[in-house]
């Protein structure tokens, strides 16, 4: 089912007798496998509103989001959560849409400084599991009129409600960025040095330690960012020789590779992602090389694990301080191993509650979430 | 403003609610006696008063698990308070709820700059959340205009922002984690020092819920390392919609400052009357404020000021020195404070998107004359956020009303104008009634649902947010 409006999308819903499956483009099939009719947004689509002079963007969810960056780029601003693109990794065809970026709050490189898709999304307007057409937020950059449904729907994965417009605050393209490179031995050095440059007043944007290599990404005016590129460079000089890449084309292939966690592309094996306290990434990842790991890539300053494991193997290790996801597997395997971390009960009660009340009928992606 | 009648079964329980309060707490941490429980009337909305049955003071998340534990076996209702600095009327009692004030709650539970945050007791201002980590150049960025005095708990509570919300974000954005107490005395850890959780945003949605949610006792915050320095550049212009003109072509050469701040004739002049800042006597002002390093805020000056200078300012002042910057800004500052002097006022806080900025100044002046109420206008307008500031005389019968009218006009105009009624205040019982000028009854039962689940006997903060009539069948259930 393809709605073409909220109205239609609407009786679909309050006229539905099983579960659906919601989908955007359908390019990030993370969690629990979910039976049922697949019911997609592609058709809602299109820019709403866009005032580059207030650095806000409306979307219907279904806008494609390579068209919401089209957009932005012609007037020399961007999406400041550098959204990941998931069909290299998961093998997905299709186009990835503005509400699957929200559902799944899917946020890049750029999470550590700027903040993810939930910190920019200003509004929604959704459908719930009766049929209702609801909105909160709006399209301004300071609005705490009520609850804040806004951040509990980003990524709530369709769970709650489906996305029928969702609201941006965007930000300025910088003129330029420059991408500091150094050797690490292993991911405690990378990480001493990533907190180093993050512990300073440089403002760095990215902080990955990727196939041995430290990438510290600047972004700004060009003659600021000259100036800091220097000055973190010569902070970081007792972790070795610093390499500077700041070609336009380059850089942008750098953070690429860690956005879009390139090399397991075609690596055999499932993925895990696990969020932590950047401190403890040093130590997760030797305890996920103990178990077998083939390939650990590190982000947010070690905050963020990217783990390359062997096909069906339980990654979670005992005890974790974070969030471990398991990301591309078999359906086989997401049915058997739980795709999210489990939760304290209390959260899992509260979790369960909420969609009782959004979602009474239990029809929107049952199951995917628990 | 109503509020509802208290209700005479639980005032009847004060005997033995006290006793049993005295039980888990210090005898200094519960007040009942009726002089003192007067301490707890207000917050910063003065206009509205009442004291509380009780309030209580618990120094730590158990002492606060106790109390609402029993306040949920009698059935009582509970009202969180921050510092009280409440503009919207969040921390206001009624006769039969009990205060829980958290200014015990004032420690720092750790400080990670490796990670980059800091844990604290719910009861801690936010300044000196800033202060304990100043030694090592780090500053958390909300700073709301009453950092000296408010709490962290109000902030989460309201979702506070601040001046220099453009380029830090709000509570929300700068919120890690909590330890939040449900009303049936249970403890929940929500987020962490790690970022992004897999399950609901919780954090998300107990952030400005306002304190109905749950009462939260501790929260991890980032925290940023402090720029290398800051410089404001003032500008004079002629009208407000070359102001606005200015504030949108700024934003669009991609210079992001960390501050826009408007003030319009009314508000200069009383400003300057007060303070002697050496503000141009002009139709609209404007601070903007940008970081870096000396070189930095050279290069993104030069691109502002150049932007200024095609508008024909009135005058366009730079800053030279630290005593320059503070001069700058010493007006803006004393804004609230001159208008005050003039006379009573009532602050609103609707925003707006930026491009309707001339056309929603322009209708403030004409309903200004309809109302016969003088109104000055001071805000944010990088992010829309506007604080128009209504003069009128509280000893005289009749102003407030007719203030609180215009007041509601404004509000209403900001929602017909694609804004909403409030972008840091929050709603309390100010804006409650305006709510359905902003939603749909379904936008509100939908929100009032996510209190059924939290809270289904709606005892916390019960009198807030949702108009009393959407909310009155789940409160009396």
């Amino acid at each position: 089912m393809t709605p073409e409006t909220e109205e239609e999308l609407s009786a679909l819903i309050a006229g539905a007798e099983g579960p659906l499956r919601i989908v955007g483009g359908d390019t990030r099939p993370v969690g629990k496998p979910v039976a049922g009719e697949t019911l997609s947004t592609a058709a809602l689509s299109g820019i709403v509103n866009y005032e580059p002079g207030a650095l806000t963007l409306v979307a219907k969810a279904g806008t494609p989001v390579a068209e919401v960056e089209r957009a932005l780029a012609a007037e020399g601003q961007r999406l400041p959560f550098e959204p990941m693109d998931h069909r290299g990794l998961l093998g997905t065809q299709g186009e990835p849409t503005i509400g699957g970026v929200v559902a799944a709050n899917v946020s890049g490189p750029r999470r550590i400084q700027a903040g993810a898709c939930r910190d920019f999304l200003l509004g929604v307007r959704f459908v719930d599991g009766m049929g209702r057409v609801l909105k909160n937020g709006g399209r301004v950059m300071k609005n705490v009129t009520g609850y804040d449904l806004v951040k509990l729907m980003a990524g709530s994965r369709g769970t709650l409600g489906v996305l029928t417009e969702v609201s941006f605050k965007v930000l300025p393209e910088p003129a330029s960025a420059v991408t500091l490179i150094l050797n690490s031995n292993d991911e405690l050095q990378a990480v001493a040095a990533m907190t180093a440059a993050l512990r300073s007043p440089f403002e760095v944007t990215g902080a990955a330690h990727i196939g041995g290599k430290t990438r510290l990404r600047i972004e700004g005016f060009a003659e600021s960012v000259a100036y800091r590129a220097k000055a973190l460079a010569d902070h970081l000089s007792g972790f070795g020789q610093v390499e500077v890449v700041d070609a336009p084309d380059a850089v942008a292939a750098l953070w690429r590779e860690v956005r879009d966690v390139e090399p397991f592309h075609l690596a055999d094996g499932d993925v895990w992602r696990y969020s932590v306290k950047p401190s403890d990434g040093p130590a997760l990842a030797l305890g996920l090389r103990e178990k077998g790991a083939r390939d650990v890539i590190l982000d947010w300053g070690g905050g963020l694990l990217w783990c390359l494991a062997p096909n069906g193997a339980d990654m979670r290790p005992e005890g974790l301080n974070g969030h471990a996801t398991l990301v591309r597997a078999s359906e086989e395997t997401r049915a058997k191993l739980p795709v999210f971390q489990p939760e304290a009960a209390l959260i899992q009660k509260v979790s369960q509650g909420l969609r009782d009340k959004f979602d009474p009928r239990g029809i929107l992606n049952p199951g995917l979430m628990g | 403003m109503e509020m509802p009648t208290p209700d005479p079964k639980v005032l009847a329980k004060k005997p033995q609610l006290v006793e049993r309060l005295l039980q888990v707490l210090p005898e200094d941490a519960v007040i009942h006696e009726e002089a003192e429980t007067r301490a707890y009337e207000c917050d910063a909305l003065t206009a509205y008063r009442c004291p509380p049955l009780v309030a209580v003071l618990p120094a730590n998340t158990q002492e606060v698990s106790d109390v609402l534990r029993i306040c949920h076996e009698f059935d009582v209702p509970v009202v969180p308070r921050g510092s009280g600095t409440s503009l919207a009327g969040g921390a206001l009692p009624t006769a039969d709820s009990v205060i829980l004030g958290v200014s015990r709650m004032s420690e720092v539970l750790e400080v990670d700059y490796d990670n980059r945050f800091i844990r604290v007791q719910s009861g801690r201002t936010n300044l000196s959340v800033s202060g304990a980590v100043e030694e090592q150049d780090f500053f958390y960025a909300p700073d709301p205009s009453s950092q000296l005095a408010c709490a962290i708990a109000g902030n989460v509570a309201m979702n506070s922002g601040g001046a220099h919300c453009l380029k830090y974000g709000v509570t929300t954005n700068n919120l890690l984690g909590v330890t939040m107490v449900m009303m049936d005395g249970e403890v929940v850890e929500i987020g962490g020092a790690h970022l992004d959780s897999g399950g609901y945003d919780l954090l998300g949605l107990i952030c400005g819920s306002e304190g109905q949610l749950g009462v939260v006792t501790e929260a991890a915050l980032r925290i940023l390392r402090k720029p290398e320095g800051a410089r404001p550049v003032l500008m004079g212009y002629d009208s407000n919609e070359v102001a606005g003109q200015v504030v949108s072509d700024i934003i669009k050469a991609g210079v992001l400052p960390v501050a826009i701040e408007f003030m319009d004739r009314p508000c200069i002049r009383a400003t300057e009357a007060f303070a002697g800042a050496g503000y141009p006597d002009c139709e609209a002002l404007l601070i903007v404020e940008v970081e870096g390093s000396d070189a930095e805020i050279d290069e993104q000056l030069g691109l502002i000021l150049q932007i200024a200078r095609k508008h024909n300012p009135v005058e366009l002042r730079e800053s030279g020195s630290a005593e320059e910057s503070a001069k700058i800004w010493l007006g803006r500052k004393s804004a609230f404070g001159a208008m005050g002097q003039i006379n009573d006022y009532m602050c609103l806080d609707g925003t707006i998107p930026v491009s309707q900025l001339p056309y929603v100044l322009r209708r403030i002046g004409e309903m200004s004359k309809d109302y016969g109420l003088d109104v000055g206008n001071v805000f944010h307008a990088g992010d829309g956020n506007m604080h128009p500031l209504i003069l009128f005389d509280a000893n005289k019968p009749g102003d407030l009303e007719k203030c609180e009218a215009f007041g509601a006009d404004i509000l209403r105009l900001c929602v017909e104008v694609g804004g909403c009624l409030t972008g840091e205040h929050g709603v309390g019982i100010e804006k409650r009634d305006l709510m359905v000028d902003q939603f749909a009854p379904d936008d509100l039962d939908i929100q009032m649902a996510v209190k059924d689940v939290f809270d289904p006997a709606w005892l916390l903060n019960p009198a807030k947010v949702f108009p009393l009539a959407a909310s009155s069948g789940r409160r009396a259930a």
